[in-house]
């Protein structure tokens, strides 16, 4: 990956809808090269998928997330990553990290109410093997996601003329 | 009652933009690419040092010439950045915004009869500080051909008996035009020959795009005959803070401290620990927004060339200067219909210089979003 992959990716991270002729423009680059160079990273795996970044909230649909923090016994051989596979496979868990400190995976789930939430961790994921420990945080209000802040600010206002 | 308002303030003659001003002010969605400062808040970092030593207590005088903190930290840093060795002591001032210090630079060394150059386009404020101090201002063209740089050519034509200073901003405030080490070669002869000395402004330095600034300070024999300005503002979006610096040799570093301390005592002391926090951690911001103008320079002036209006590409600063000479319009003409029937808002270039004539400013330091729309307006307009 050199500079302008970079500039690609992160003007398709910003906005994965900027057609191809903008994005070599601003990345000072030929259509065909950028059309090259994403069909790259795409092959790479560097681009997992296109998506929007959705308030739900906002979009009038209440689905509520928890944090869920894990202390897992590890396995010979295999660590953390077998149960982690598996717990991975549930569609109800959005993102699954290996966390160093207190406990050891962190999951963020998210639901159609607290109480499908609370039944999917007491019957889905605390009876698995080698699970010693959850403990669910509800999500309160989410303030910032993927870079992006939520919450309007009112516009400083700048004057229209300065030299 | 005697007309108090002195002879050399009221030879100032007045802004060429007011009359837009007042025209933009009745409108509620006007596109401003009039302004010459970043859309970007000054970095979280750099504001919640500020803050905290605010709550600390921090709101007395500082030092004249700045904290020695600041002072320490500009020294590294010009050495690091621009390869110019300046003793903190002695030799660096931290003003109020690079604005004051042009003023106290030309001050210190202009005396009534003077003739100082001044290299256009430029910013407003060269030419009245130069009379303001009693001097004569010439101006130096830069042209599009040259893509705006200070040629030896064109500065040879106008030095007399008379000249002592030259001030020159690169990159440049509204052209965007740089200068490279071998331009500043061709211009370092001149200088010498005719004993000069140079004021560079080089508030836009971190605005480079393709390649490294360089700073003229750095040939030897302009060292000790250059005074060279810089500041926060632009490359740390802290316009508000007004914090700014002046280098030069110790002579004239002193002459203007004499001046500075009576006329500001020193600059604000939160802007001067929100800077010293800005060189101290917000490179990485200041370098995402630098790389975010490259991507906004590269969008606009390809936009101003679809449109049919010839641009160079400007290679720092965040001004696109495209000629308006295709539309059969004067500069004034064709920024005041934009504005009155598209409202966008541009600069005339005639406003910055005669050298300007034919050619608008557009500030691109606002959103993409804001430029796709300002060049679709502009196109609306081009072809009505």
């Amino acid at each position: 990956m050199d500079e302008k992959d970079r500039i690609l990716l992160q003007l398709l991270e910003e906005n994965c809808r900027t057609p191809l002729s903008e994005l070599a423009v601003l990345a000072e680059m030929s259509e065909e090269d950028a059309r090259d160079r994403i069909g790259r990273l795409e092959a790479a795996g560097a681009i997992r998928r296109y998506g929007a970044v959705v308030d739900w909230e906002r979009a009038g649909d209440g689905n509520v997330a928890a944090v869920i923090e894990l202390k897992v016994s590890p396995e010979r051989d295999f660590g953390y990553d077998r149960i982690a596979e598996r717990i991975a496979r549930f569609p109800q868990v959005r993102s699954l990290r290996l966390m160093t400190g207190a406990y050891d995976l962190q999951l963020l789930v998210a639901g159609p109410s607290m109480h499908e939430i609370a039944r999917f961790v007491a019957e889905q994921i605390a009876p698995m093997d080698r699970i010693r420990e959850t403990a669910t945080h509800i999500i309160m209000k989410t303030y910032k996601e993927n870079g992006t802040v939520f919450a309007e600010r009112e516009e400083v206002e700048r004057l229209p003329y300065s030299f | 009652m005697r007309d108090f308002v002195s002879a050399r303030a009221r030879a100032i003659p007045p802004s060429g933009i007011r009359r837009f001003f007042d025209i933009a002010q009745t409108m509620e969605d006007v596109i401003s690419l009039g302004v010459g400062e970043p859309d970007f808040v000054t970095p979280w970092c750099v504001c919640e040092a500020s803050i905290y030593s605010i709550e600390q207590g921090s709101t007395a005088y500082t030092s004249n010439k700045g904290t020695p903190q600041l002072r320490g930290a500009i020294s590294r840093y010009l050495d690091t950045r621009f390869n110019t060795r300046y003793d903190p002591e002695a030799e660096i001032i931290v003003t109020c915004g690079v604005s004051e210090a042009a003023d106290i630079a030309i001050r210190a060394v202009t005396d009534p009869g003077d003739e100082v150059l001044v290299a256009e386009p430029c910013y407003v404020s060269y030419t009245p500080c130069v009379s303001l101090a009693g001097g004569t201002p010439v101006t130096v063209p830069c042209r599009a051909e040259d893509e705006f740089r200070l040629t030896a050519d064109a500065l040879a034509e106008r030095i007399t008996q008379k000249t002592k200073v030259l001030i020159a901003n690169f990159p440049n405030n509204p052209t965007g035009g740089v200068m490279q080490e071998a331009d500043w070669r061709a211009i370092a002869d001149l200088l010498v020959d005719h004993d000069l000395l140079l004021i560079s402004d080089e508030v836009y330095a971190e605005l480079t795009y393709d390649g490294d600034h360089f700073s003229p300070a750095t040939i030897p024999e302009l060292r000790d005959r250059t005074i060279t300005l810089n500041g926060f503002s632009k490359a740390f979006a802290m316009t508000g803070w007004r914090i700014g610096y002046l280098c030069a040799p110790p002579e004239i570093a002193a002459a203007a401290l004499k001046i500075h301390q009576y006329v500001a005592l020193c600059a604000p002391v939160m802007g001067q620990i929100a800077a010293y926090e800005a060189l101290r951690i917000g490179e990485a911001e200041k370098d995402g927004m630098v790389r975010e103008y490259r991507l906004r320079r590269n969008l606009f002036v390809d936009g101003l060339n679809k449109l049919g209006l010839a641009c160079h590409v400007p290679r720092g600063a965040f001004y696109a200067f495209p000629s308006v000479e295709s539309t059969g319009m004067s500069d004034t003409e064709f920024a005041e219909a934009l504005l009155r029937e598209q409202h966008v808002a541009v600069v005339p270039g005639s406003v910055l210089g005669s050298s300007g004539v034919g050619h608008v400013r557009c500030a691109y330091a606002v959103s993409r979003d804001d430029l796709k729309e300002a060049l679709s307006r502009m196109g609306v307009f081009l072809d009505r």
